[in-house]
């Protein structure tokens, strides 16, 4: 490669406003994405595009599920029965995954984690939270859910059952939260406001109507 | 309890406290998450599980060492060099242009 | 399509293997019992991806686990438990 294609490709490839990362390992991934885009595999424009998507998930479209199922009974039923198709109705789509989603209860509350590597539903929840991905969140939660729920400031009597879901293999989860107390003639909108990523994954149980 | 399979095969073992302080996803990392799916899109790596698989053939010592994009890029280089994407000898060339690039400081 | 070996509320038991390829069962899960919460769709296999062969041929559960059989000295109620999804290859009934 001549200097002044290195160049070219550079300028293509370097983004200054940008901190790089200078770790060995990091630059494993920085080489392989300039090898890459100067092989004409994709190019900067492309990467922007799927950047822009992954930034425009967030738990809003998660909240915005919940908050239908909160208001309509019957898509609750749906939500419940067959997550992938009545996300859909909503305009989500999460294929080929099953959509699964588990509702907390006055006796159970649901939690969410991928012990083998950190499966999330990114497109309906936006990124994981980096204690997600973490080992000691991964290991420990399946074995000692309630002490780890506590870290978060979950606490559970002893009448409320914990139940934990390993997502091992093509199911994607969330949780639907109960519905707060006083939000009985709160609009949809509203109700989506309340809802946290955490009380999706299981790690807040409370949701505040203040 | 059987025996662990590989670095990442954890449930169920020990761990500390998690940390709970939140952390913008860096603008290198969405770059690594993004070329990992254009690879999938663009059919340069045929499943996700492809991935899974090399993270999961990392050393302990580099499972724990690295961060979580760390991994997906060493698994995501691992997969190209064993498919012939690219070769072992222009990855290693290509570091050492990025890490000269870095050590000479931003370029006016 | 392929009609499910388990059904909904049949106790199975997750073989206890480790095959040299990635595959998806958790240590922790490897030689317990549990019972199928729910029969999932057709899935490709996590041992044959890597050979290219994603084919959805294999039939996904949920299997729903003790916790306090799972665990020495598991920390919590007696009803609380653990869900995990299991291919069909990986379970055996239970008599």
């Amino acid at each position: 490669m001549t200097d002044h294609d290195k160049e070219h490709d550079h300028a293509r490839t370097f983004q200054p406003d940008h901190q790089e990362p200078t770790s060995d390992s990091a630059r494993v991934g920085l080489a392989l994405r300039e090898l890459l885009i100067e092989a004409g595999h994709y190019t900067a424009e492309e990467e922007q595009e799927v950047i822009a998507a992954m930034q425009g998930a967030s738990p809003e479209n998660g909240g915005r599920i919940v908050a239908r199922a909160w208001i309509d009974a019957a898509y609750k039923e749906r939500l419940l029965g067959d997550g992938a198709s009545a996300i859909r109705e909503l305009g989500f789509e999460l294929e080929p995954y099953e959509f699964t989603v588990m509702e907390n209860t006055d006796s159970v509350h649901n939690v969410i984690v991928c012990t083998l590597c950190s499966c999330y539903p990114r497109s309906l929840l936006g990124m994981s939270p980096a204690w997600y991905k973490s080992k000691d969140y991964r290991s420990r939660v399946v074995r000692e859910p309630r002490s780890v729920l506590a870290e978060f400031g979950v606490e559970l009597s002893d009448n409320i059952d914990v139940r934990v879901h390993d997502s091992t293999a093509e199911l994607r989860y969330m949780i639907l939260p109960q519905r707060p107390a006083g939000t009985d003639d709160w609009s949809e909108e509203q109700l989506a406001a309340l809802i946290t990523r955490d009380s999706l994954i299981g790690t807040q149980r409370v949701l505040r109507s203040e | 309890m059987s025996k662990s399979w590989g670095p990442h095969d954890i449930g169920g073992q020990e761990g500390g406290p998690i940390d709970l302080s939140e952390h913008d996803t860096a603008h290198w990392e969405w770059q690594i998450d993004a070329m990992v799916r254009l690879a999938l899109s663009k059919g340069l790596i045929s499943d996700f599980a492809e991935l899974r698989d090399g993270i999961e053939q990392l050393t302990q010592e580099d499972y724990d060492s690295c961060t979580y994009y760390e991994r997906w890029a060493k698994s995501l280089a691992f997969a190209l060099i064993s498919r012939g994407v690219i070769s072992e000898q222009q990855l290693a060339d290509q570091i050492d242009t990025v890490r000269a690039r870095q050590e000479a400081g931003s370029p006016t | 399509m392929t009609a499910p070996l388990f059904s909904v509320g049949q106790s199975v038991r997750i073989v206890d293997r480790t095959p040299r390829v990635h595959h998806r069962v958790p240590a922790y899960a490897k030689g317990q019992v549990g019972v199928i919460e729910r029969v999932c769709r057709l899935h490709g296999e996590p041992e044959k991806f890597i050979r290219g062969d994603g084919k959805p041929t294999q039939r996904l559960y949920r299997v729903r686990i003790a916790q306090n059989g799972l665990w020495d000295n598991y920390a919590g109620s007696d009803g609380d438990d653990l869900d995990i999804e299991i291919f069909e290859h990986w379970l055996e009934p239970m008599e």
